[in-house]
Order: structure tokens, then C-alpha cells, then sequence
């Protein structure tokens, strides 16, 4: 899986939670939980379909490194 | 005996196939109980019986198709003895549309009530459920004579019907995704403006320290895989409703110019629907269920709502509502009273502040918890006693 397979896959999560989500307007540099409203049950469940989809487990001590979308995609990189 | 017969799930279905029953003749069951799976062209549906009983004969086969008004089982009354022969069809009403987006109301024995659309339009504006109108038309048929009929009757505003009601939700459930922001506008205006106009709030609120919650969460969450984490937003309605155990006078409903106190807590947890509106589905009996069982049932009940597949009972039992705005920033909630409940329990944000322990200042998680109460039923003594009974709770999350 190349980084921008990475990148759809997390979108598609992101989408499953928040289906008004425009792929196209997600900036990757910016606040995910900003740009997309999303609370922490919401937090919880696209994480959790990360988890079934790629199965990589979150901690809760790793979101503060997990702000931008960009993040989230290398976190998973590196433990894929 | 009554019969249970399969109700309409949708204005488009005719007909269904039983893919399971959840209950076995014997068993007893009680009005809004899931008693079986049904398959329809659109989704398993989980279907609920509306009365209380003991599961008599089961008549329908798992696999079997039916149509809508097939009785699918027989249902006695408590002590009442199997009778030996058929017995003549019972003309009660024992289905209600439930789970499924719904076109119209369906009445008596599943079948589905004819209404004009006038009348449709009209018992919408009034909040008015269609099932208990008595019809003049032909056919039996429920015209606009009907409806506004049955709206003066109702001469002092009924108890609950402001509020976004199951019926108001089904329509909301039927209409397109277009439509609902303002059809979800209007039932919130007339609940709110209905509170408003007939509730005399008061208001009450505290600062409590969550440094110990948040460390017992915290430590909990990190020996668990991430499908059996907790949010910190369920342990506070756990709080609440062991808070209302103790201090039972805010949970319950104003019904006829009297209080009736609830027997257990059935929150009602304000989810945001993004750009339409907002609904408070129910936890049922949240004091008796552990943290994981809450923590399940809330993700759930989240996507079930987002996705517009409540079913009608959890949106009209809740005896008190929890709102977290913590979640958006806000520093305090000062919540609206959604009747007839008499009470509504908001968080702001979980945030560190400096707050005094011990004679010093110090860098404590707190979280600034509201109660917006009904002045007919309780006074600020009773609330403050809830928000101390809270704030004793939260300091002792490993007993919730």
C-alpha cells in the first residue's frame, strides 16, 4: 500500500463517521477534529475503523501526535 | 389472548420474511421488547411488541414470508391458559411502525391507517399521532374533520407531545435528506418554545475536579485494546444516573400538574446530527448497566441516530437529558428542559484549570457540570443536592 492508497483508506474511515466529508476539500496540514467536527466518540470510531481495516492499534497516549490527517497517514505508515 | 401481528416497517413494504424470533411461547414480554428479526427489502428490522404478555403459539415459521397484518404469534395475558381452540381475531390495536423509515403511520393489527393527506399534513402540524384518531371517511378512512377533531379534544397541551416526538421522528425518518434540517427546525422550535412557555427553570452549577476520574480512565483505557475503551462522557452519565438514585426528584415527568418520579433512569443523551438539528435518544436503566455495556450502547445508539434507525421507543421514554458541549469548546451548558422531563444535566469542556487543593493552586482536569431544573417539582435545594451527589460520584469512578 503506497501513501496515497494510505491516504483513501483513512478518508473512507473518515468518511464511514462523517459522510458530508469532501475528500478534496480535507487539507492535510490542518486540524483533522477541526476541519471535519468531529467528536471523541466520533474520534473513537473512525480509529476503531482503522483498527478493522489495517489493524493498528491506537493508544490514547499517541493522539496528541495524530492532530493532521498528514500525521495520522505517517503514524500509520510506520506501523503498517 | 392478543395477537401479534407484523406491523409495517415502511411506507414501501408489503410484506417481510422472519429471519428469527428472539422469544419462545413461555416467555414473558413487555411493550417496546424486541421480539424478533424481520427481513425486508431493505434491512433486518428489529421488531417490537407494544403491549405486555406471555408468548402463547409462535405462527410463524424463521425463512417464512408474510405480509404486513400476518398474525405471527399469539400473546396471552398473565395467568390466562393456552386456549384449545382458534380464537377470533382481536380488533386491538398491536402494531406500531418502528426502526425503518416509515412513509405513514400504520394502526391497528400492522395494517396501515388511511389518512387523507390533508389530514396527514395537519396532524403533523399539531404533533398529533394519527393512531389514536378515530376515522369517519369511508373506509374507516381518517379525514381533516378528523384530525382537528381530535386536536381540540386534546384541549390542555398533552404531555409530551410538543416535544420531538416518536412520531415526529418518524416523519423526520421518512422525509429526504433535503427536507429534514427544517422539518427537525420545527419539532425543536415547538419542544423548546413549549419548554419555555410552561417550565420555570432554575439553574444551578458546579466546578468538580476530574483528576482522579481521569486518571482511572486513563490507566483503564491503556490496558485494553482500543475496541474496549471508555470515553470519559460515560462515565459521567453513569454518574448521573447514580446521582439521580440518590436524589430521585429530578428523573421522572410532569404529567398533568404532578410530578411522577420515575422508577430508574432512562437518560436521554443529546447527539448533535450535524447540519440537521439534534435528537436525545435513550440509555435505558443506566445505573444498572457497567461502563463497557454503556460505552457499547452509546456508540450505537450515535450511529443509529446519525444513520436515522432510532427505534420510536428510545425517543420518547427518556426521564432526563444529558447534554456534553464540552465536546465544541463551551465552557458551561445552560440547558432547556425537553417536557415532560423535568430536569436536563450538561457538561462543558474537560479541561486542566487552576483550581485550589489542599490550601494551594493547583493544575486540576475539572469540568463544569449544569443542572437546568423544574421549579414546580423541585427547588435549588434538591438540585444542589444532586450536583454534590454528582461531584461525589465522579471522585469515585472505580465504584460507578
Amino acid at each position: 500500500m503506497d501513501d496515497t492508497e494510505l491516504r483513501d483508506a483513512v478518508v473512507a474511515e473518515l468518511r464511514r463517521i462523517a459522510p458530508e466529508v469532501d475528500a478534496d476539500d480535507l487539507d492535510d496540514r490542518r486540524p483533522l477534529r477541526r476541519q471535519v467536527d468531529l467528536d471523541s466518540l466520533d474520534w473513537l470510531r473512525f480509529l476503531l475503523g482503522l483498527h478493522d481495516r489495517l489493524g493498528v492499534e491506537i493508544p490514547e497516549a499517541d493522539y496528541p501526535q495524530l492532530s493532521t490527517l498528514g500525521e495520522v497517514v505517517g503514524y500509520l505508515r510506520a506501523r503498517l | 389472548m392478543r395477537e401479534f401481528t407484523l406491523p409495517s416497517l415502511g411506507a414501501d413494504m408489503d410484506s417481510g420474511k422472519l429471519i428469527e424470533w428472539l422469544v419462545k411461547p413461555g416467555d414473558v414480554v413487555h411493550k417496546g421488547q424486541v421480539v424478533a428479526v424481520v427481513d425486508t427489502s431493505k434491512a433486518a428490522i428489529d421488531v417490537e411488541i407494544w403491549f405486555d404478555g406471555i408468548v402463547g403459539a409462535l405462527l410463524t415459521e424463521p425463512g417464512e414470508r408474510i405480509d404486513v397484518g400476518t398474525v405471527m404469534a399469539t400473546i396471552l395475558a398473565p395467568g390466562e391458559e393456552m386456549p384449545a381452540g382458534p380464537e377470533e381475531p382481536v380488533e386491538e390495536p398491536v402494531g406500531e411502525p418502528v426502526g425503518e423509515p416509515t412513509g405513514e403511520p400504520s394502526g391497528a393489527g400492522g395494517v396501515r391507517l388511511r389518512v387523507s393527506p390533508a389530514a396527514r399534513r395537519r396532524a403533523a402540524e399539531l404533533g398529533l399521532d394519527l393512531t389514536g384518531v378515530l376515522g369517519t371517511g369511508p373506509g374507516g378512512a381518517i379525514t381533516l374533520a378528523d384530525v382537528d377533531a381530535a386536536g381540540a379534544a386534546r384541549a390542555a397541551p398533552e404531555p409530551g407531545t410538543a416535544a420531538p416526538t416518536a412520531s415526529e421522528v418518524e416523519r423526520l425518518e421518512a422525509a429526504s435528506p433535503a427536507e429534514r434540517p427544517a422539518l427537525m427546525r420545527q419539532a425543536i422550535a415547538a419542544a423548546m418554545s413549549r419548554s419555555k412557555r410552561e417550565i420555570p427553570h432554575y439553574y444551578l452549577a458546579e466546578t468538580i475536579p476530574l483528576a482522579r476520574a481521569v486518571a482511572w480512565l486513563t490507566e483503564r483505557n491503556a490496558a485494553r485494546p482500543i475496541t474496549e475503551r471508555v470515553l470519559m462522557a460515560v462515565v459521567q452519565l453513569k454518574a448521573v444516573a447514580r446521582a439521580l438514585a440518590e436524589v430521585p426528584g429530578l428523573n421522572g415527568f410532569f404529567l398533568d400538574g404532578t410530578f411522577r418520579p420515575a422508577p430508574v433512569a432512562h437518560v436521554g443523551v443529546a447527539i448533535a446530527l450535524k447540519q440537521a438539528g439534534l435528537v436525545a435518544p435513550a440509555l435505558h436503566d443506566v445505573a444498572a448497566k457497567d461502563l463497557d455495556t454503556l460505552m457499547r450502547e452509546l456508540t450505537d445508539l450515535v450511529a443509529r441516530a446519525r444513520s436515522w434507525t432510532l427505534r420510536s421507543s428510545e425517543l420518547s421514554d427518556a426521564t432526563i437529558t444529558v447534554t456534553n458541549l464540552g465536546e465544541e469548546g463551551v465552557e458551561t451548558v445552560f440547558g432547556i428542559i425537553t417536557p415532560p422531563q423535568v430536569a436536563v444535566v450538561g457538561f462543558g469542556r474537560l479541561a486542566v484549570r487552576p483550581f485550589v487543593v489542599d490550601g494551594a493552586v493547583a493544575a486540576v482536569p475539572t469540568v463544569t457540570a449544569s443542572l437546568a431544573a423544574d421549579h414546580r417539582v423541585t427547588d435549588g435545594h434538591t438540585g444542589a443536592l444532586f450536583l454534590a451527589a454528582l461531584h461525589d460520584w465522579l471522585q469515585r469512578p472505580d465504584e460507578l
